[in-house]
């Protein structure tokens, strides 16, 4: 960018945009391009749910990787607060689905009440990671990872069990609010967030734990407190996943929220690298893309059907693979704590130096 | 009042063998700080290696004590196997980095062999559940009143082999040379190798000797439930590893002491209130075991050292 030399986030636009306008500059540019996007894919149903379920997957790695990454603790329970999310925000719709705002147009009032049950589903969860993290997280990190799992499970049973939430069956007729403008307001939202955390000086502490949880004590940072805070807030998001996804695909049931899901997401932020928000997005975006590609691939040469079918199946051992060649070649990631800027090559626009 | 007998029975049937998958977890831990994330998915290998050596054998063969002898031989050795060849090209590699390295590496194990078997590809036996053959004829061998209380020669022998495994380890940890060093890595590996221990040779024998045990404990309760698939490791490791957590892991008789808990408490809860909720109470019971006593019920807490 135009300051060489200069080192730090805030600088980088510095001399070109006023200061007031600074924080909102994203939001700016995002929302035309948003807005553009709904009206491109609004023909194509398929290029809409694909779009939407990789904003979905982003929000996930991204939010999860506040946890696993920026503070170096290990939830492998991440598809529960999901599911706790999906649930109440797709259970808030059914139940106001025949509400409308008067004075608003129905689209409007529409929208307005499907923010509303995201925000009580994001909710819900957050108190959720709040309960798992408030004990859990005085644990040390391997005695975290089994209880994030453990409270995936007991989410799941738990739906299963559940009159209001169609125990196995699941809940069928949520209205289809969602859109990927929506969508994408919340990945901008979250990417947003993550961002600034890292940045701050609560990011700075958070940091300080991932790298060293007792030195990090011992300069007075306070660490069951941040780390509660930042499971809070990647719960929090990953219930706005879940409602999101809620609204867009025809069921959910407890099938969509198991632990594999959970893994799916932990394989998006170990590949991009624990600790960078843009290595998340990417590892969001091309894993879910990569089944989606080769299975209309296998599809288009013709190939037996049952070869496109095993592009499903294989992805799971796949993963576990991937996930212990990462480690053994690459433990940090493919970015580690960099940001895309960083390692992007040098004839192209990059900022000077990453947060870390 | 039988009926509380029954429960009791069948739980401690399921505790005994929650006990010797548990022990796998809680051995491996003590030499290597490291949860073993895979080790129920070994188990589930060795069962299907079990499987494989009944069919093999036939139907006459199979019932008989060699056939059994056998069944057991195979699939503990080829597990020992397979715990060797995770431990050195996995585990032995990143034994010097970051623990969650290891941890996630674990995981990606458990995953790629939990998926990998639901495959239907080659020798791959899929997702589908396969029934167990009867390698023991089920039969009923003390009866109490008008079938109030029912104990099945399976469990008396299953209760009889876990315990005799138990006996053994016992044996080898605290009697033998190589439980010494065992003991000895468990407690600083750096100093045990000043000492002149092996301590790579000796990770890699606890390691086979704990997938063994998985492998025969596999066995037990596939005979139980009379069916195997690629997905019980994942439940039955993650009951026992929760065993292992609530005894305090690194300790071997809390391992047995949560494991068989566990079992009672899992049994109560499908007998005295709803057998879907069983999943559930386990992760409960771990949850608040570790709210009040974090090393587990007999573990102590290591003030952390820098």
């Amino acid at each position: 960018m135009a300051a060489p030399g200069v080192t730090t986030l805030t600088d980088v636009d510095a001399g070109r945009v006023p200061p007031a306008l600074r924080g909102i500059l994203p939001v700016l540019i995002a929302l035309p391009v948003l807005a553009l996007a709904e009206v491109l894919l609004g023909a194509s149903p398929f290029a809409t749910y694909l779009l939407s379920v990789v904003g979905v997957n982003i929000i996930l790695a991204v939010s999860l990787n506040i946890v696993n990454g920026m503070t170096g603790q290990f939830s492998i329970g991440h598809a529960g607060f999901m599911a706790v999310g999906a649930y109440i925000a797709g259970v808030t719709s059914l139940s106001l689905k025949e509400v409308a705002l008067s004075f608003l147009p129905v689209a409007a009032s529409d929208q307005v009440l499907f923010t509303v049950a995201l925000l009580a589903g994001g909710t819900c969860a957050a108190l959720c990671g709040f309960l798992v993290g408030l004990p859990s997280l005085r644990l040390r990190g391997d005695y975290l990872a089994i209880v994030t799992l453990g409270f995936g499970e007991i989410i799941r049973v738990v739906v299963q069990n559940t009159e209001a939430f169609g125990r196995a069956l699941g809940l069928s007729g949520i209205p289809q609010y969602s859109s990927v403008a929506m969508v994408y307001f919340w990945v901008f939202l979250v990417v947003l967030v993550a961002r600034r955390i890292a940045g701050s000086s609560h990011g700075r502490s958070l940091w300080a734990i991932r790298e060293d949880e007792v030195a990090a004590e011992a300069m007075g940072v306070d660490t069951t407190g941040y780390k509660v805070r930042a499971f809070v807030i990647s719960s929090f998001f990953a219930g706005i996943a879940g409602g999101l996804f809620a609204h867009f695909v025809p069921i959910i049931n407890p099938g969509s929220f198991t632990f594999v899901k959970s893994m799916e997401i932990v394989v998006m932020v170990v590949l991009g690298g624990l600790g960078s928000t843009t290595g998340a997005i990417v590892a969001a975006i091309f894993l879910t893309l990569l089944p989606e590609g080769l299975r209309s691939l296998f599809g288009a040469l013709g190939a037996e059907g049952s070869l496109a079918q095993k592009v499903d199946q294989i992805r799971m051992p796949v993963y576990g693979l991937l996930l212990v060649v990462l480690m053994l070649a690459r433990p940090q990631g493919l970015f580690g704590t960099k940001e895309l800027w960083d390692v992007l090559p040098r004839w192209l626009p990059r900022k000077k130096k990453g947060l870390t | 009042m039988s009926q509380l007998l029954q429960h009791l029975i069948n739980g401690l049937a399921a505790g005994t063998i929650y006990a010797l998958v548990a022990l796998g977890y809680t051995m491996v831990y003590g030499v290597l700080k490291l949860i073993n994330f895979a080790h129920g998915d070994v188990m589930m290998v060795g069962v299907y290696m079990g499987y494989a050596t009944a069919f093999a054998l036939g139907r006459q063969a199979q019932r008989s004590l060699w056939g059994v002898v056998v069944i057991f031989a195979v699939a503990m050795v080829g597990c020992a196997l397979l715990g060797f060849l995770i431990e050195r090209f996995a585990y032995r590699p990143l034994r010097e980095k970051p623990r969650l390295t290891a941890l996630i590496t674990a995981i990606g194990i458990s995953f790629a062999l939990s998926y990998g078997f639901q495959l239907d590809i080659g020798f791959l036996p899929g997702a589908s559940p396969r029934a167990f053959p009867e390698v023991i004829t089920p039969s009923e061998w003390f009866i109490i009143g008008d079938r109030d209380v029912v104990i099945w020669n399976w469990q008396v022998i299953s209760f009889l082999i876990a315990v005799g495994l138990m006996a053994a380890l016992q044996f080898l940890v605290y009697r033998t040379r190589f439980g010494k060093a065992m003991r000895a890595v468990s407690y600083d590996h750096r100093t045990a190798a000043l000492m002149g221990i092996p301590t790579d040779r000796i990770i890699a024998l606890t390691f086979m000797l704990s997938s063994a045990l998985a492998a025969g404990a596999g066995l037990l309760y596939a005979i139980k439930d009379t069916s195997v698939s690629p997905l019980m490791g994942l439940y039955v490791g993650l009951k026992a590893f929760v065993a292992a957590v609530i005894g305090g892991i690194g300790n071997v008789p809390g391992a047995v002491v949560g494991a068989l808990l566990l079992g009672l408490v899992e049994e109560f809860v499908v007998g005295y209130a709803a057998s879907t909720w069983r999943d559930a109470v386990a992760f409960a019971f771990l949850i608040l075991v570790l709210l009040v006593k974090p090393g587990g019920l007999f573990g102590r807490v290591a003030a952390e050292k820098v």
